[in-house]
């Protein structure tokens, strides 16, 4: 404790001036320097000196994650509630390979994150040593970037590089791999680099006025105008920005499965989720609008359906993104605007209340009735009244009804039970629902909500899964006791893979093939084996008591397990390879 | 549609393998490829010689600019550019053939740089088809063995990329 005690106060009393550090010291001292607060990790051979450097310090909290997957996972959740970078420390070979698949998930979403992953040392790289593999190799096409820092003496700039590239421009994730003997090498250490300069790195932040400009005469003279928007929103802290815009002009708005909670679903003005499964508004005013304005979206095939069909209506669009890259990708736009969704649409409300210039209000007038009609389908009806079985949107509905307003968090895994929590969680603001949309990651869920626990404790975090997803991550469970992040998973158990047995349904005339789950977990017990509180619901009278006995458990972690109706589709569905205005709205258009 | 773009990065491990990586994962062509670091050593200058229709050039730019150590993209094909290419050629070259053969190099502008009894190594730089209509003339089952570098290009005049 003595020593301990000792290397801290000589490391605070040199703070600023040259010292003499380990890389390992190096590295605590940067993570220090980007106020990181937490780290996710599991610790091997190659990051002991790493492991032995956080030892030797308290401001950093340390998460013991039960697979480096997890870690990468709940880092990229933190991140994706707060907006920090996400840090995550995994070992060398098959702790790098382990982290892999989180980071994929949090490159298809844009999330910052920087992973550190140990190395063998160099001296060994390419010998097949023990535990090494090519961690460079393996996660290039899966991050925005990544280094191999070879000598010690490059180990603070690489870090400064790597926080700054992963928050920046399109943010990513990096990976920073570290040999064994970098870390344990001495280099002279003469503070963290205030600012970094790199000179094929410059990401353009302010749109172009001209464009702008262009832009905002279009949607002006709009008659079916539309706003839709993505995770650059949510991702760019743009919310406020976009609300104030959609209220001044009128517009009906979208938002993607990554952007919902930009705009507030409880608004009129807000035509539901968008997509495969979006509403039969929502979809019907992308097909059938004359003037689209695209915010940090990126016209996803889950998002457009069949872009032959989606082009055959005649629009003009507008594309505001970061990325020049995502610009005309898979739809063709007609004015591009690249820059931070924010500065754009900050330069757009000024230009409005410059200029004076005044939607067309006779035109949206009809537009609106248009949407309307399109409305009083209520394309998201299902039997509400079913007191025999539980349908699993009554759950995701009566959760909201109960925390409306509240400080919440909803995570989510893939599938099924993914596309109803995004439909019937009516998301009211911003970086409150969680989820894998690029990648589609199952497993995601509790490590989403236990790294967003960790950061905002005195909010409440609900998980929503599947008996399926949830098992793929479940030794979580474990970590959530150490660390004492109370969560609620919230199992919507159809003993199904749903969303396979419901494509199996459709689109292979019901040969269900290998999308039963026999010999499922007592998942009651599992819980408690755990250390947790299990519960199970079995009728739909017993869903609100149960949400509302789980809840004043404030202090523990509970898994409810709701047995929900097996053959419940998700509806509205636009079949692969379909227009997004071609849906199936409910099992009679089977 | 035939295209070449040039492109300064940082020379530095590895940033070789992203381009490349860049066009196996999004499937775009590769034609051929050629890289050197330049009067400063801490960049390398490659040229790639790609084919694609207008949106996937388009989008191949826009990708190869996203990567961290692309410092400068330019398609050469946009405007006026001079392209060149060496190619070593070997050619059996035994009784009467040798002389054919030294014309034929003399016809191209080609220097003998390697001769044995029986073979010639002829050197040709020049633009691709250059090169291609030296192959064609000689008699093929003459050819023993070919290497080239692929194209390398740069603009005309005061088209100028630097950084």
């Amino acid at each position: 404790m003595n020593t301990s005690t000792a290397d801290k106060n000589s490391a605070t009393a040199l703070n600023g001036q040259s010292q003499e550090l380990m890389g390992s010291e190096i590295l605590v001292k940067a993570l220090q320097a980007e106020s990181v607060k937490y780290v996710w990790g599991y610790p091997g051979g190659a990051v002991l000196y790493i492991y032995d450097a956080l030892y030797k310090q308290d401001t950093i909290q340390h998460v013991l994650v039960r697979h480096e997957q997890a870690a990468v996972h709940a880092a990229d959740g933190y991140a994706r509630a707060t907006g920090d970078v996400g840090v995550a420390l995994v070992t060398s070979g098959p702790g790098a390979t382990n982290a892999v698949t989180g980071i994929a998930t949090a490159y298809m979403d844009s999330i910052p994150m920087v992973i550190i992953t140990g190395q063998v040392p160099t001296h060994a790289i390419g010998l097949d040593a023990f535990q090494e593999c090519d961690t460079i190799g393996i996660t290039r096409p899966i991050v925005k970037h990544n280094f191999l820092v070879k000598d010690v003496r490059d180990l603070e700039i690489t870090l400064k590089k790597a926080f700054h590239i992963a928050r920046s421009g399109r943010p990513g994730p990096v990976v920073v791999d570290i040999p064994k003997d970098v870390s344990f090498n001495k280099t002279t250490y003469e503070g963290y680099t205030a600012d970094v300069q790199m000179r094929s790195y410059n990401p353009v932040r302010k749109g172009h006025g001209g464009q702008i400009r262009k832009a905002l005469q279009l949607l002006m003279s709009a008659k079916r105008p539309y706003i839709y928007t993505g995770g650059g929103v949510l991702l760019g802290n743009a919310s406020q920005e976009l609300r104030t815009l959609v209220d001044m002009l009128g517009y009906p708005c979208t938002n993607t499965l990554m952007g919902l909670g930009a705009y507030p679903s409880s608004d009129p003005k807000f035509l539901g989720m968008l997509g495969m499964h979006g509403t039969l508004e929502a979809n019907n005013a992308m097909q059938n609008c004359d003037v689209l304005l695209a915010v940090g979206a990126r016209f996803d095939d889950r998002v457009i359906g069949n872009p032959k069909h989606f082009a055959q209506n005649e629009r003009k669009i507008i594309h505001i993104d970061i990325d020049p890259s995502s610009i005309s990708k898979r739809v063709k736009v007609d004015i591009p605007i690249v820059g931070d969704v924010k500065d754009v649409l900050v330069e757009m409300i000024e230009m409005i209340k410059e200029s004076g210039l005044k939607p067309d209000s006779n035109a949206l007038g009809s537009w609106w009735e248009t949407i309307d009609a399109w409305r009083k389908r209520d394309c998201m009806k299902y039997d509400r009244e079913n007191t025999t079985v539980i349908k699993p949107q009554y759950v995701i509905e009566t959760l909201h009804k109960m925390t409306k307003g509240t400080d919440t968090y909803i995570t989510s895994d893939v599938g099924q039970h993914q596309m109803w929590a995004a439909q019937y969680y009516g998301f009211d603001e911003p970086r409150r629902w969680i989820n894998s949309g690029g990648l589609g990651t199952m497993g995601v869920g509790i490590p989403y909500a236990m790294g967003i626990k960790l950061a905002k404790p005195d909010s409440e975090v609900f998980c929503v899964t599947g008996e399926g997803s949830v098992q793929m991550c479940i030794q979580e469970l474990s970590t959530c006791l150490q660390y004492n992040t109370p969560i609620k998973i919230m199992a919507l158990n159809n003993r199904y893979l749903g969303m396979v047995r419901q494509w199996q349904e459709i689109e292979y005339s019901g040969r269900y093939s290998h999308s039963y789950m026999d010999a499922l977990p007592n998942f009651v017990k599992l819980a408690e084996a755990y250390g947790h509180v299990g519960m199970l619901i079995e009728r739909p009278e017993d869903v609100e008591p149960a949400l509302r006995e789980a809840r004043k458990l404030k202090d523990r972690t509970v898994f409810m397990d709701f047995r929900t109706d097996p053959t419940e589709n998700v509806f509205p569905m636009v079949k692969a390879g379909k227009g997004i205005t071609e849906m199936l709205l409910n099992s009679e258009d089977l | 549609m035939k295209h070449i773009i040039s492109l300064m990065l940082e020379n530095e491990p590895g940033a070789l393998s992203r381009v490349v990586g860049l066009f196996s994962a999004r499937g775009y062509n590769i034609e051929s490829l050629t890289v050197a670091p330049t009067e400063d050593a801490s960049l390398s200058r490659m040229t790639i010689q790609t084919h694609g229709s207008d949106d996937v050039i388009e989008q191949i730019t826009k990708h190869l600019n996203r990567l961290i150590e692309v410092v400068k993209v330019v398609d050469l094909t946009e405007g006026p550019y001079t392209e060149r290419e060496l190619m070593m050629v070997k050619v059996r070259a035994v009784g009467k053939e040798r002389e054919e053969m030294k014309r034929m190099a003399d016809i191209f502008r080609g220097r003998i740089i390697d001769v044995t009894e029986k073979s010639y190594t002829i050197e040709l730089t020049g633009d691709l088809s250059k090169n291609d209509a030296f192959l064609e003339a000689i008699d093929r089952s003459a050819i023993l063995e070919t290497v080239r570098t692929g194209a390398c290009g740069i603009g005309r005049g005061e088209r100028i990329l630097r950084v």
